[in-house]
């Protein structure tokens, strides 16, 4: 099976300080890999280069593409990387109000990714936003409300169905559950998993909470200063830590 | 179907020294389909640890762990996940869930990453949900909110819910009612009958003499310099 | 429709104060107006792109169509004859001043008629009389951007022009089709040009935009906003729709209450102050010439009606 997507030795430095270091890693499809680390290790970093939001100084992101199977992303031209953003990739911010036009409407907001790639009948537009609204367990009746008049649970599950909408295969996610109570996080957890099942997403999820990737991530990657320091099954890395740091990380998550 | 072959763990405590404990050596074991083992042995002996390690929750130093044809000590992550998800189940003594999913789609879960249809998995979650006494009023509900008795069978339930040539059981009796328990039993001897190679850790003498065809006592792989 | 300020170009005290041999032809320098034809020919070699251009100061306040004047001085030879129209009328503050404005530095031929000009000059409207190959239609653009409203960073509306990134304006019909019930914009709808750029046809009454696909070559300035763009003869124009909301070049339900044209553009006038109303052409050419033809509307006068 090919991996549907190949990182070789993704490096992204700030003058002299060091965003991430040589990381590569196969992700295959149907998979969720998740990346952690405490803040400034490199991880968003990272995956603002694999996403294309950033340029790294140097290695390889390949995409397996549609079209024209694995494609290096970084030397794509721009207008393809685009499109990609709009069709097969989905990033998911930490804080809606970046991945969602606050002054459009959610019907507007779900349906913007479909006309980005030439949807010009209103109606399955509109069929598709509530559908949509519906998966992500959002009252239909609210369509055409904008997302300022939502709670944070919801907005971030509008976020999602913005994003999915067009079947992406591959999504990022950038602290994802970040900011929303407990109770919210669980069912936006619960909501995630549910939809990379059924769509056979593949997934990657930066988080700082060992908690979420023990439900969400099958494979898990440990970053510190930039460098990824352990890989493996999420279950043995966290049960079974091997490095001196990953067991201080799990070591130091509260108990409840 | 499960077999073992001079298996070492130790713990390596980078924050604490880098001190080293040994935990096994040498492990050894062979399950064939059909057979069920009992793993014995005092309390910290290692059972789990074992367990854990077929798994592959542990990394093993050395030594193969085969399951099928994948040696777990040194499958990449996406082979052990497809491992468990067709060929290795696990019951766990601690039911680990999203909180808020329902009982029903829990033990439905199996099969549904399987890719069986929805109504086809939920169908088999329910039944073997009746057939555990979990009352049909809790199943639209979330586990976390059971009694361990009922969180113990939901567990059951999902590990059951696939056909898994091979299965590790970790307490599957635990406190459980006679009438479960009988239930749990009968479970495990249909597997065995149907092929599936069993590891299990069973304190209820009992049971483990009823499905279990032999024993091993994991002190055997107690490390032997270190202590 | 009137603008505040006053005629201040036709005033008698300026035309005493400077005489003609004062200026250039056409008020530009030389130099400046060959920039701007430049700017004009990229314009059509790609229709519908925006082409930055050094705009310069005018004798008149921004907003009184300093980027047409540019284009129509840049664009005017010794022999065009002239047209100025604002919202249809010849007679309106904007229309007579900037028509006085290039008598006075051109010296060139000025009428009302629309097939007689040459060159024309429009705010906010195209004329009912169909425009030939021999005729240059030049557009006062307030907001040249058709994306602003939605993406206020030029760097990224230029990247999404570039990339032809515009799912955003589909988002906006999309808006008003799930707030109204139907696409609301009734003015400077946007068209997709040629199959590549999305623009703004300037604010003409969205009844007029079917008329963009014209023999005439078609100019469109912003002074403020210093861009230039164009529109080829014979360039296919789409008006932005949805299979299942097209667009509706929609006019008011109604005959011309002067001449009695059932096709044109109509404006809804207010004759006094208990509800009375009367809808007339904005063009104000074409309703002349109709009735000076003998055609007459429901309110025509009573005299002329006995004439005819």
């Amino acid at each position: 099976m090919t991996p549907l997507l190949q990182v070789t030795g993704i490096t992204r430095t700030y003058g002299a300080r060091i965003g991430c270091r040589d990381v590569s890693f196969d992700l295959y499809p149907g998979e969720v890999m998740g990346i952690v680390g405490e803040s400034g290790s490199g991880k968003s970093t990272l995956l603002n280069c694999l996403a294309g939001h950033q340029r790294p100084d140097s290695g390889q992101v390949v995409f397996d593409t549609r079209a024209d199977g694995p494609r290096d992303t970084v030397a794509m031209s721009e207008p393809e990387r685009r499109m990609l953003g709009r069709t097969d990739w989905a990033f998911v911010h930490q804080h809606a109000r970046d991945g969602l036009r606050m002054g459009v409407s959610a019907g507007g907001n779900i349906g913007e990714r479909l006309m980005a790639v030439g949807a010009r009948h209103y109606g399955d537009i509109r069929g598709q936003a509530t559908d949509w609204l519906g998966r992500v367990e959002i009252d239909t009746a609210r369509i055409d409300d904008r997302p300022a008049a939502f709670s944070g649970g919801m907005q971030q599950r509008l976020q999602i169905a913005r994003n999915l909408v067009t079947g992406p295969r591959l999504v990022f996610m950038d602290e994802p559950t970040g900011g929303l109570d407990v109770s919210v996080q669980a069912r936006l957890l619960d909501l995630v998993r549910g939809l990379v099942r059924q769509m056979g997403l593949s997934a990657l999820i930066v988080t700082h909470d060992l908690a979420v990737v023990r439900l969400l991530a099958d494979r898990l990657m440990v970053m510190k200063d930039g460098n990824v320091v352990e890989t493996g099954l999420t279950d043995q890395v966290l049960d079974d830590p091997q490095h001196g740091y990953t067991q201080l990380l799990v070591s130091s998550v509260l108990q409840v | 179907m499960i077999v073992l072959d001079r298996v070492c763990k130790s713990f390596t405590l980078h924050n604490q020294g880098g001190t080293v404990i040994p935990v096994m050596q040498d492990a050894s074991l062979v399950v064939a389909a059909g057979e069920c083992v009992a793993l014995t042995g005092v309390s910290g002996a290692g059972k789990s640890t074992l367990m854990r390690l077929i798994y592959g929750n542990y990394l093993a130093a050395s030594g193969r762990i085969m399951v099928g044809d994948v040696d777990v000590a040194r499958a990449a992550p996406r082979d052990i996940l497809k491992l468990r998800r067709e060929t290795l189940g696990y019951v766990s003594q601690f039911l680990r869930v999203v909180p808020r999913v329902p009982t029903r789609a829990v033990v439905a879960e199996p099969l549904l990453t399987l890719g069986v249809p929805e109504d086809e998995a939920f169908a088999r979650a329910e039944r073997l949900l009746a057939r555990l006494n979990i009352p049909e009023r809790l199943w639209s509900l979330s586990p976390t909110t059971f009694s361990g008795g009922e969180q113990q069978r939901v567990n059951i339930a999902r590990g059951f819910a696939h056909d898994y040539p091979a299965l590790l059981l970790d307490e599957p009796t635990a406190s459980l009612d006679a009438t479960n328990r009988d239930t749990v039993l009968n479970l495990i001897e249909a597997a065995k009958a149907r092929g599936a190679a069993i590891v299990g850790i069973f304190h209820d003498t009992a049971a483990r003499d009823r499905v279990c065809d032999r024993q091993v006592d994991v002190s055997a792989f107690a490390p032997r310099a270190a202590a | 429709m009137m603008r505040p300020g006053g005629d201040r170009v036709g005033d008698d005290r300026t035309e005493a104060a400077v005489t003609d041999p004062a200026y250039n032809f056409a008020y530009l320098d030389e130099q400046t107006k060959r920039m701007i034809r430049r700017a004009i020919l990229k314009g059509l070699a790609v229709p519908g792109y925006q082409v930055p251009f050094a705009s310069r100061e005018m004798p008149m306040p921004y907003g009184w169509g300093t980027g047409g004047v540019q284009v129509t001085a840049a664009t005017l030879t010794p022999d065009d004859t002239l047209k100025v129209i604002d919202q249809g009328a010849d007679d309106t503050t904007n229309a007579v001043s900037i028509r006085k404005f290039f008598q006075k530095t051109a010296g060139v031929a000025v009428t009302e008629r629309t097939a007689d000009a040459t060159v024309i000059q429009t705010r906010h409207r195209i004329p009912e009389h169909p425009l030939t190959e021999d005729q240059i239609l030049v557009y006062q653009v307030p907001i040249p951007e058709p994306l602003r409203f939605l993406e206020p960073r030029e760097t990224e509306t230029r990247k999404m022009h570039a990339l032809q990134d515009y799912g955003l304006m589909h988002v906006k019909l999309y808006e008003d089709i799930a707030q109204n019930g139907a696409i609301a914009k009734s003015y400077a709808y946007p068209v997709k040009v040629s199959g590549r750029y999305v623009m703004d046809p300037s604010p003409i009454p969205k009844f007029d935009n079917p008329k963009l696909d014209m023999p005439a070559i078609q100019l469109f300035g912003a002074g403020r906003e210093q861009r230039i763009y164009a529109v080829p003869p014979y360039t296919p124009v789409v008006s932005l729709d949805f299979e299942d909301f097209p667009f509706d070049p929609s006019k008011a339900d109604h005959a011309c209450d002067l001449c009695g044209a059932d096709t044109s553009y109509l404006d809804e006038v207010i004759v006094d102050d208990a509800g009375g109303r009367m809808f007339v052409c904005s063009d104000t050419d074409f309703c002349g010439e109709r009735r000076d033809a003998g055609h007459r509307g429901a309110m025509s006068p009573p005299d002329a009606a006995v004439q005819a």
